[in-house]
């Protein structure tokens, strides 16, 4: 049976009315976060239930018929990008939070469920989900599964593997397994950890379950801005040296504020080289204690302006400034190319010199936000796409740091996935022993090569 | 190595333990099995039927640390006691508190069994701070999983599905985390209450606070133990704040809240985490708080020995009757345990089995003929 036979099938698992084929309704679903990559799927499905995605994604396993689960399409590696000749599976109507056990304070969430709205929908409890992607208000749940999704907290965190105790999903090939459970503390294989960051190549999670925190007490965040982007590094060297733990730490350089800041406003200084961005959080005894080693260190790396948030709201604003620099970008350039390559922190001065001189060298302008605590860099490649050959000098630059970070002993990615974008440097980072064990294992879970195929690595 | 058969091979680098590996795979070499081995704290995991024994203590050492880095890499067979000490002269931590590290645990079983201490609660678990590692598969092909920076979202985590299969998926030979700095000062308090049900209840106030503690434990007789670490100036007050959400309401507290004395609150804490308190054999059980107290009833009903970890989230159990009794009771429960130390048994795992469906293709993926299967 072919796509043409198959949509009649799945007609009868979901309404037809949420069966979008029309190429109007199509259009939208062509590419995600990333524009570059586009592609028209045959057709996007709408499931309201766990169930009708198991029996999607059945007919698609039965039939050999390519699929592509999508969240909100916030992807920035090209991970949601459709197949041509497959379908979309869109889990935005999974929306519901099915559990919030205080106790055992878990939150059981299906896939198409807001990032925030797990921590609104733990609020009551005094409780919170604590990875914050920067597009946390509308990116899913499945998504950051999907991707292991990062944010700015992820210094004291972790990522959203850290958070994933459980989840239920339907294999590429129909099979449905449960993982893992609600247990911190679980026995027996950490297949959980496994299937996050699968891209969507083994199946789709219908039903997982996170890992709740208490809200913290309080927060203290400290904006310094500085002279040169190389003295906000050091000063993140420093306290990490210090045997402080912070929540977050990052970094924006002169572009990134101005950009943030015509944006959102958030009062970061405009003259700065850069700002750096630190916050404590815990019981306010504890974090009076560890502002005192905090500003002292500060005060001591040379940063010649310091403000501490006087209020929630100012807190929040500083935070909507970082994590609205990407879009804010776009007011400064008509495209862009993010990165988000990590290198060693105690290597991030020689990453970010070795930036430089690549823009320079394809004469391109580079912004440069960072999870600076992590050393994960988000390098923003600005270019004029009308500009003859303009595209192929950022992707240039974008390959040659991506090669940097890969050279300094890191990552391609940190939190973006590899997606389509970067799959040609997965070789460059691993071994083809190890590339060959991961391509082994997606075709154990996924023989027919149908769930998002081409992402990762070519099929 | 392969010129004198043996059932008990001791491979030095990376090179010989895929050598061994591969003396030992069915069908290639003359044996049918594979059982990786190193600091033995964890006997309930070698049974005497297993095949070859590839015994990973001279695959020692750390191999890499760099302080401002937070991160060190270290071979398998490197006993966690001495990456401890090593790290703790730079201020640093595992914060996950590896447990059986009195025992002789190594860093390599900690990883392949997937072992938490005291530290889990608050900071994460060993599945938190692994960021990769290398491990030589069923077909000896040594295979890199993650890498050596803290954030990495490129590719598969192929260790995660190593992580705790308790060898029987393949052999870790070198694993790279992160670390924390050391707290810089620690504060118990103690509380004892009328009943377990009283403790859970407080242990419960504790997990819904902010007072922020970064370990607290239970006994099954009702004593509560919650740990605070952070700035020396701030934990005369956090104690209060502690003690207040504790409390001190004597129908259900018969003692305390009390700040135990430093040198008793630390042998507290490393008999914990070596579960030294235990008579009879050590099985630990994935739980949460709201199942504890019926699986309590059911451990105490047969004279089993109970300690709760992790915030409520580990049962750590002295389990005095065959293993398979124990196996029997958790499956009743739905609940899933390993057996560790004690009598030899061919499977350790207890109760719930991981999924079968997803197991058989990781087993597919990294052992096709079953070099290290149970």
């Amino acid at each position: 049976m072919g796509l043409t036979d198959l949509l009649p099938a799945i007609a009868r698992v979901v309404p037809v009315a949420r069966v979008v084929t029309a190429s109007a309704g199509l259009a939208a679903f062509e590419s995600d976060g990333l524009t570059t990559f586009r592609a028209r799927p045959r057709a996007v499905v709408l499931p309201e239930t766990a169930a009708e995605v198991v029996a999607i994604v059945r007919l698609c396993a039965a039939n050999g018929i390519p699929f592509v689960a999508r969240g909100s399409g916030t992807s920035l590696s090209g991970g949601a990008v459709p197949h041509v000749d497959g379908i979309v599976i869109a889990l935005n109507r999974l929306t519901r939070v099915i559990e919030i056990d205080p106790i055992d304070r878990v939150a059981v969430v299906e896939p198409g469920v807001i990032n925030l709205d797990v921590s609104a929908a733990a609020l009551p409890y005094g409780l919170y989900y604590a990875p914050d992607p920067s597009s946390q208000a509308i990116c899913t749940i499945g998504g950051n599964v999907a991707f292991n999704s990062g944010g700015a907290h992820c210094f004291r965190h972790g990522m959203t593997l850290n958070h994933v105790l459980g989840l239920k999903a339907v294999l590429a090939d129909g099979t449905m397994v449960a993982l893992g459970g609600r247990s911190l503390d679980a026995v027996g294989p950490d297949l959980v950890g496994g299937f996050v960051g699968s891209e969507g190549r083994f199946g789709i999670a219908y039903e997982i379950t996170l890992r709740l925190l208490p809200r913290p007490a309080g927060y203290r965040t400290v904006l310094a801005a500085y002279r040169s982007l190389a003295a906000a590094g050091d000063a993140v060297s420093s306290i990490v040296r210090s045997g402080l733990l912070p929540g977050a730490m990052e970094i924006m350089d002169h572009l990134a504020i101005q950009a943030a800041e015509a944006a959102v406003h958030a009062g970061y200084p405009l003259d700065a080289a850069a700002v750096l961005l630190v916050e404590l959080e815990g019981e306010a005894a504890d974090i009076d204690a560890q502002f005192v080693d905090l500003e002292a260190l500060i005060r001591a790396s040379g940063a010649y302006h310091v403000h501490i948030a006087q209020s929630a709201a100012e807190r929040l604003a500083m935070w909507k400034g970082r994590k609205s620099a990407f879009s804010a970008v776009g007011r400064l350039s008509p495209d862009f190319i993010v990165q988000d390559g990590v290198v060693p922190r105690s290597r991030l001065g020689e990453a970010l010199v070795g930036i430089e001189a690549l823009g320079r060298k394809h004469g391109i302008r580079v912004a440069n936000v960072f999870h600076a605590g992590d050393g994960n860099l988000h390098p923003l490649i600005l270019f004029d796409g009308r500009e003859a050959g303009a595209h192929d000098r950022a992707e240039a630059c974008a390959a040659e740091i991506l090669r940097l970070c890969i050279a300094l002993g890191g990552s391609i990615t940190g939190e973006h996935g590899v997606g389509l974008e970067k799959r040609d440097f997965l070789a460059e980072q691993y071994g083809e022993v190890d590339i060959a064990c991961m391509k082994r294992l997606q075709r154990a879970m996924d023989p027919g090569d149908i769930a998002n195929p081409g992402k990762v690595f070519a099929s | 190595m392969k010129t004198f058969p043996a059932s008990l091979l001791r491979p030095a680098t990376m090179a010989e333990v895929q050598e061994a590996v591969l003396y030992a795979a069915p069908g290639v070499g003359p044996t049918t099995r594979v059982r990786p081995v190193a600091g033995r704290s964890k006997t309930a995991l070698h049974h005497p039927g297993d095949g070859v024994i590839v015994d990973l203590a001279a695959l020692t050492g750390i191999t890499e640390y760099q302080p401002d880095e937070c991160t060190f890499t270290a071979l398998a067979g490197t006993p966690v006691a001495e990456i401890e000490r090593r790290l703790a002269e730079h201020g640093q931590s595992l914060p996950f508190e590896p447990p059986l590290a009195g025992r002789g645990a190594t860093i390599g079983g900690t990883v392949a069994c997937g072992l938490n201490g005291p530290g889990r609660y608050h900071h994460g678990g060993v599945r938190d701070f692994l960021i990769g590692a290398k491990f030589v598969d069923g077909e000896g092909r040594l295979v890199r999983g993650g890498g050596k920076v803290v954030k990495n979202a490129a590719g598969f985590y192929l260790h995660h599905l190593l992580l705790g299969s308790l060898g029987r998926l393949g052999v870790f030979v070198e694993l790279t985390f992160k670390v924390f700095p050391a707290p810089r000062e620690r504060r118990t308090v103690r509380v004892a209450c009328r009943s377990l049900a009283d403790a859970l209840a407080a242990l419960d106030r504790v997990r819904r606070s902010t007072t922020d503690p970064d370990a607290v434990e239970l006994t099954a007789d009702g004593q509560v133990m919650v740990r605070i670490a952070g700035a020396a100036e701030a934990l005369e007050a956090r104690t209060a704040s502690l003690a207040a959400v504790l409390g001190h309401d004597p129908s259900t507290v018969t003692d305390g809240p009390v700040v135990v004395p430093a040198a008793d609150a630390e042998a507290w804490w490393t008999a914990s985490r070596d579960v030294a308190w235990a008579t009879a054999p050590i099985a630990k059980i994935a739980v949460t708080p709201s199942r504890i107290l019926a699986l309590d009833a059911a451990l105490a009903a047969v004279g089993a020995e109970r300690r709760y970890g992790a915030g409520g989230d580990a049962a750590w159990v002295g389990w005095p009757r065959p293993w398979a009794e124990l196996d029997t009771l958790l499956t009743e429960h739905g609940l899933s345990g390993v057996a560790l130390v004690g009598p030899a048994i061919a499977d350790p795992m207890l109760g719930v089995r991981p999924d079968e469906a997803f197991l058989a293709r990781v087993r597919q993926t990294v052992d096709p003929r079953g070099t290290f299967r149970g």
